[in-house]
């Protein structure tokens, strides 16, 4: 799969499908992009499990942290990649060593690592890179649109209210493609 | 399956609008409301927090304005658009974000008087120091620029009009200096150009003229290219630095490709304050719907008045970039070639005089002071809008005794041409 872009039903059909999401690298710091993620994906109704082996035992958010995802105790959606890409190989080698396998390795805004990629969809994996599913998910569902971003989506479709509250839009939104999600600038991953 | 990527009068109808979630209602409504009820305390720490998206105060974003701001970003090409209170306002929250006392910017000196008045007096109360450079010499842009350059800033077709921007070698430089090139892309819209296509990486608008088209709000805007990396070497430190307002976020890493039009909201906007309003909003995005349209027309009409007027035997000149032969037109060609928009200048053989007695003859035209409205506009620079001016300075700011400036209406042309037809043999 080339992963210079990726078409919104590929995006949408991911996000509709997980329901437990690990972060790996999420930081403790309320003021960090994967802290702002880990949050917003929380609120949206994903199981969200932190991994990052300095804050093990302690708890983000509520939710108690894991060193590696091999020690988190429940089946693993999709891995989110909070670390720089040169760590992406060995995350991927660890959630292809998972029983059952992730279905998703998704590597955050600034994160591309082919090799690592690669090693995920020989192992039946779906892979996204350089993206960052609080935006997508903000893009697909509307919600982004509130901030003046251009969320590249049309329809003629009313958006829907998930339910816990009313300004949290759901992803059951069928749009006309806006066109395919293009590169971001790259913002500094977590170390 | 492929999607389709919407062509640009499909955007102008629908990009950022939907039905709404929880009234059906197709139309966009105007939340004419100063503030949004939080979900609960999280919720709103989370808001304030920059930490989800959705709406707090009017000041700061409000669901009308998105809208607009999502429907200008998407026909520009940018990631993301922020409206505010006035064109002058957008240019003002721009700067705030890239600006610090001492900073410079250089300018294109062919630029809309409003602009040169703002960048010569306002700006400099804020140390922030304006260097003209000249867009028919690109050299001058080369030899302003300085270890304090933090912006560039043309117009792509400049008011009066009859300049085109040769925005592609304005932008080099820019790269090459490492600061973005901003561009005020009112008279052209982004049905004539598209400036992010061309190496510009801000696009600032007044909506008040041809965007929102009728004449009746005055609204500006800006938007974000997603373009410009501004970590590499932290000359901006509001967007690469920790943030005291806000926690010590860091807006490039959080917001990415679209943190520059964040910036402008959360830092200009939220601090300085002049929001738009949602009824304006409302209206200028009804304009937009028919933006195609009315530049098509705007433009046909444009380009038959300038041939006429060419011919005739009172009019010295004409300056159309739409007319062969003018210094701008292989420049039009290539930056606007569906059109050289509708506002130009002509000089009348008879001088002052005749200017007076043309613009009092008109009975389509309207004598005002605006452009980019549906109707027909007539205005004589010397005896108005630069008449403190010396006579020297007016003919450098190209409002010399005898010129007139016109911006043609979606008029019938014929009636448009009658009208001023009588009105120069009356002069």
């Amino acid at each position: 799969m080339i992963h210079d872009s990726y078409s919104d039903a590929y995006i949408r059909g991911i996000l509709n499908t997980v329901k437990t999401i690990a972060m790996v690298g999420i930081s403790p710091k309320d003021n960090r992009p994967s802290y702002f993620a880990f949050k917003y994906l929380l609120e949206r109704g994903y199981n969200m499990v932190p991994v990052n082996p300095g804050q093990a035992g302690k708890e983000i958010l509520g939710r108690k942290v894991y060193a590696r995802l091999a020690d988190v105790p429940e089946p693993i959606d999709m891995v989110d990649v909070f670390r720089g890409a040169q760590y992406a190989p060995q995350i991927v080698a660890e959630a292809l060593a998972l029983t059952p396998r992730p279905q998703v390795i998704w590597m955050q805004l600034g994160v591309r690592n082919d090799e690592a990629a690669a090693a995920a969809e020989a192992g039946g994996l779906k892979v996204v890179m350089n993206r960052c599913p609080k935006i997508e998910y903000g893009r697909l569902s509307s919600e982004i649109g509130w901030m003046g971003v251009n969320s590249r989506t049309l329809t003629a479709k009313r958006a829907q209210v998930l339910g816990r509250g009313v300004q949290r839009m759901s992803l059951a939104r069928p749009t006309l493609a806006g066109g395919a999600t293009v590169d971001s600038a790259p913002a500094k991953s977590e170390a | 399956m492929t999607e389709r990527t919407p062509g640009f009068a499909t955007l102008a109808v629908h990009a950022g609008a939907q039905p709404d979630p929880t009234t059906g209602a197709r139309a966009t409504p105007i939340y004419q409301t100063t503030s949004f009820v939080f979900d609960d305390v999280d919720h709103a720490a989370s808001l304030f927090g920059l930490q989800t998206f959705g709406n707090i105060y009017t000041r700061i974003g409000n669901p009308t304005n998105a809208v607009l701001e999502e429907r200008v970003a998407a026909l520009e090409g940018g990631t993301a658009g922020l409206a505010v209170a006035s064109g002058h306002a957008a240019q003002v929250l721009a700067m705030h974000v890239l600006m610090r006392p001492g900073d410079e910017f250089v300018a294109s000196k062919k630029l809309y008087g409003g602009s040169i008045n703002q960048f010569n007096h306002s700006f400099k109360n804020f140390g922030w120091n304006v260097v003209w450079a000249d867009p028919d010499d690109i050299g001058t842009f080369e030899r302003g620029i300085t270890p304090k350059t933090k912006a560039v800033f043309i117009e792509s077709i400049a008011n009066p009009g009859g300049v085109i921007t040769d925005i592609e070698a304005i932008a080099a430089v820019a790269k090459r200096a490492g600061v973005p090139l901003i561009v005020d892309n009112t008279l052209a819209t982004p049905y004539l150009c598209k400036p992010i296509e061309h190496g510009a990486d801000i696009v600032v608008h007044s909506l008040t003229k041809f965007l929102g088209g009728h004449g009746n709000s005055i609204g500006g805007l800006i938007v974000d290219g997603g373009t410009f990396n501004w970590s590499r070497e932290g000359r901006y430190p509001m967007l690469s630095q920790p943030r005291p307002e806000y926690n010590g976020i860091v807006l490039h890493e959080t917001f990415g490709n679209f943190a520059f039009a964040i910036a402008c909201r959360v830092l200009s906007l939220r601090d300085m304050g002049p929001a738009l309003s949602p009824f304006n909003a409302f209206l200028i995005l009804t304009g937009i719907e028919t933006l195609p349209l009315r530049m098509a027309r705007h433009c046909e009409n444009t380009q038959a008045v300038a041939e006429w007027l060419a011919k005739h035997r009172k009019v010295a000149w004409v300056s159309y970039p739409g007319l062969p032969g003018d210094r701008y037109h292989n420049l039009a060609k290539k930056y606007a070639p569906n059109g050289a928009g509708a506002v130009f200048t002509f000089g009348l053989k008879g001088g002052y005089d005749t200017g007076v007695k043309l613009v009092s003859n008109v009975k389509l035209f309207s004598h005002l002071a605006n452009i980019g409205d549906t109707r027909s506009l007539i205005i004589h620079p010397a005896s108005t809008t630069h008449k403190q001016l010396s006579d020297e300075q007016k003919v450098q700011a190209g409002a010399g005794p005898d010129v007139v400036r016109v911006s043609i209406g979606i008029e019938d042309k014929a009636d448009i041409i009658a009208d001023l037809n009588q009105a120069l043999e009356a002069a």
